[in-house]
């Protein structure tokens, strides 16, 4: 029996190698650019470092609460950055699925330039986020903005506003194009989850007396359910990482009050060297890997490769 | 059938057109912005308040910027070197690994997979410091090596899910004739699996390139030299700074959305099952 298994076991590690040459290259790229930058990442977290990245000898955990650690550096509004952090996150991510929803159910329906209009909608994926960004900094500009012209000229604004030059308003209007840039991959998602609704169910609720609304939120929501759990995590991830827009939004120097933990970790790395920049990314890092656990655990994306 | 929507009930043609109208321009205004603002002169763009649209199209702006402060033949150069780089690295590595796992059950091909996975999900934001003590040390054109490294390996997963889905949908048999006939399992790779899932193969190529193309973070911590960055770290260096000349500015950003914009409409239907694992078609 037990030779049986170990027989087994044997040929099993045979099949691994057999395996290896053809899967090594992907380990070795990963290994090196994903998991050894992530090894070198703690161990800075512990080391004293110039702004200009010049070691200084361990620091323990001077980098996290040290007099400039990453959570206790004075001038660093740091209840504003977790408000904006969790704000950011939770208002781009559920907007983006709102507005998502909306417009699949819109872009399944059979109308004449149907396939035209979807190729419009991935505009904002396909562009860069810079490139994208960028226009809208540039129309919301108080003084040669178009966008800002246009608010006047219709009676939304009474005169021009400097949007991107205050912490305030320019958190919000990079929200806006969190959003805009997150609606084309979440709606092409709902959209390919909708085609597993069958029509002949919806049919028969229809016969029944079911209403629009109800044949909506009782058959074809729970049948999206996979699709919203999948584009949702994916959206946490991406949203919480981005950097340009709220780095090309706000020309507003310093710690400022639009910063979100992603944003300050490139501030840091700046102002008080790779040391602090890395105990603060050690948490933001620690939040994506519980997202990715809980997209692995929910979603099972390998289920159909098992 | 698929569900469309209504039940028997035509869409209402009015209600239709007019969100379809509100769609067209609501994704697209940015972009016909960037356009319409690329063809002004420079008294027409710093006009307090601005013009909305040229008196007359400035088309030569997209002669004029190549030798202007703006400077984007370097930019323009990085970005493309870095971007077929990467794609290329992804092609070489993925493409052998996707047909294995596809075709092949072995001890740890679950954790390989979980592996892909996470890097999936993962990104060169979160690691960028640690990208940053790693690579830090990449002077010149190595710097542009290093960005071809990070942006194939964070790209890595998307084109093994894709690919090896595709491989798996061939049927074996295919694969058994063909090493019955005497070739070698590289040989029927390339000769057999290969020309029967090209559309996967595309799709891969087409989301690095694009990605890598418009990549942010790991270039804006890497490069430091102004003349080595690619067009996402070198062009927003210019807005609200010395120069003013932003409708060259707007002919950069045009000249760099056309090609990722007709290459990203091309592999528009398959993208999904990649991005979400497989977990939604």
């Amino acid at each position: 029996m037990s030779t049986v298994v170990a027989a087994r076991r044997a040929s099993g590690w045979k099949d691994t190698i057999t395996a290896l040459p053809w899967i090594a290259p992907t380990l070795l790229l990963i290994a090196a650019v994903v998991i050894y930058p992530t090894i070198l990442m703690f161990q800075t977290a512990f080391v004293k470092y110039t702004p200009q990245g010049v070691e200084r000898g361990p620091a323990g955990f001077a980098n996290f609460n040290g007099p400039a650690g990453a959570f206790t550096f004075p001038t660093v509004p740091w209840p504003a950055i977790w408000t904006n952090t969790v704000v950011w996150v939770v208002v781009v991510v559920l907007a983006t699925l709102v507005c998502s929803l909306a417009l699949a159910q819109f872009l399944n329906k059979d109308f004449p330039g149907r396939k035209l209009l979807r190729l419009v909608v991935i505009l904002p994926w396909a562009c860069s986020v810079v490139m994208t960004t960028t226009v809208f900094n540039y129309g919301l500009q108080a003084d040669v903005g178009v966008f800002n012209r246009l608010f006047v000229d219709t009676g939304i604004l009474q005169a021009a506003q400097g949007f991107t030059k205050n912490p305030a308003t320019s958190f919000w209007v990079a929200v806006f194009v969190a959003v805009y840039v997150s609606i084309p991959f979440t709606t092409y998602t709902i959209l390919a989850g909708l085609q597993s609704v069958p029509g002949d169910v919806i049919e028969a609720a229809h016969m029944d007396g079911a209403n629009v609304i109800q044949r909506y939120w009782s058959i074809v929501f729970p049948m999206l359910r996979p699709a919203i759990a999948a584009a949702m995590l994916i959206n946490i991830i991406n949203v919480f990482n981005s950097l340009p827009i709220l780095k090309i939004l706000n020309e507003a120097p310093g710690y400022h009050t639009a910063h979100t933990t992603t944003t300050l970790i490139f501030e840091y790395k700046v102002k008080l060297g790779p040391g602090v920049a890395s105990a603060l990314s050690i948490v933001n890092f620690g939040f994506c890997l519980l997202i990715i656990a809980i997209y692995l655990a929910v979603v099972k994306p390998t289920k159909e490769v098992q | 059938m698929a569900y469309r929507g209504g039940v028997h009930k035509k869409p209402n043609p009015i209600a239709t057109l007019i969100g379809a109208l509100f769609v067209l321009l609501f994704f697209s205004f940015p972009y016909l912005l960037m356009v319409i603002s690329s063809l002004k002169t420079r008294e027409e763009i710093t006009k307090i308040p601005p013009e909305y649209f040229p008196a007359a199209p400035q088309f030569d702006n997209y002669l004029k910027v190549w030798a202007s402060q703006v400077d984007p033949g370097n930019s323009l150069l990085a970005t493309t070197v870095i971007s077929f780089g990467a794609t290329l690295l992804v092609l070489l590595i993925a493409t052998p690994a996707a047909y294995y796992v596809a075709r092949f059950k072995f001890r740890g091909r679950m954790v390989f997979l979980f592996l892909v996975l996470i890097t999936q999900m993962l990104q060169p934001t979160v690691l960028a410091v640690g990208l940053y003590q790693e690579f830090s040390q990449w002077r010149g054109y190595l710097v542009w090596v290093a960005l071809i490294l990070i942006n194939g390996a964070f790209n890595l997963s998307f084109a093994v899910w894709i690919m090896q889905s595709f491989f798996a949908s061939v049927p074996k048999e295919i694969d058994e004739a063909a090493l019955l006939d005497g070739l070698t399992r590289v040989q029927t790779l390339f000769k057999v699996s290969l020309p029967l899932v090209w559309p996967g193969i595309v799709t891969a190529i087409v989301f690095v390139f694009v990605n890598t193309w418009n990549e942010f973070a790991a270039a804006f911590i890497l490069v430091q030299d102004s003349s080595l960055q690619p067009l996402t770290v070198s062009m927003p260096r210019f807005l609200g700074m010395y120069i003013r000349d932003w409708q060259l500015l707007f002919t950069v950003a045009t000249v760099a959305i056309v090609p990722v914009v007709i290459l990203f409409a091309l592999i528009e239907k398959r993208l999904i099952g990649g991005l979400t694992a497989g977990a939604v078609k």
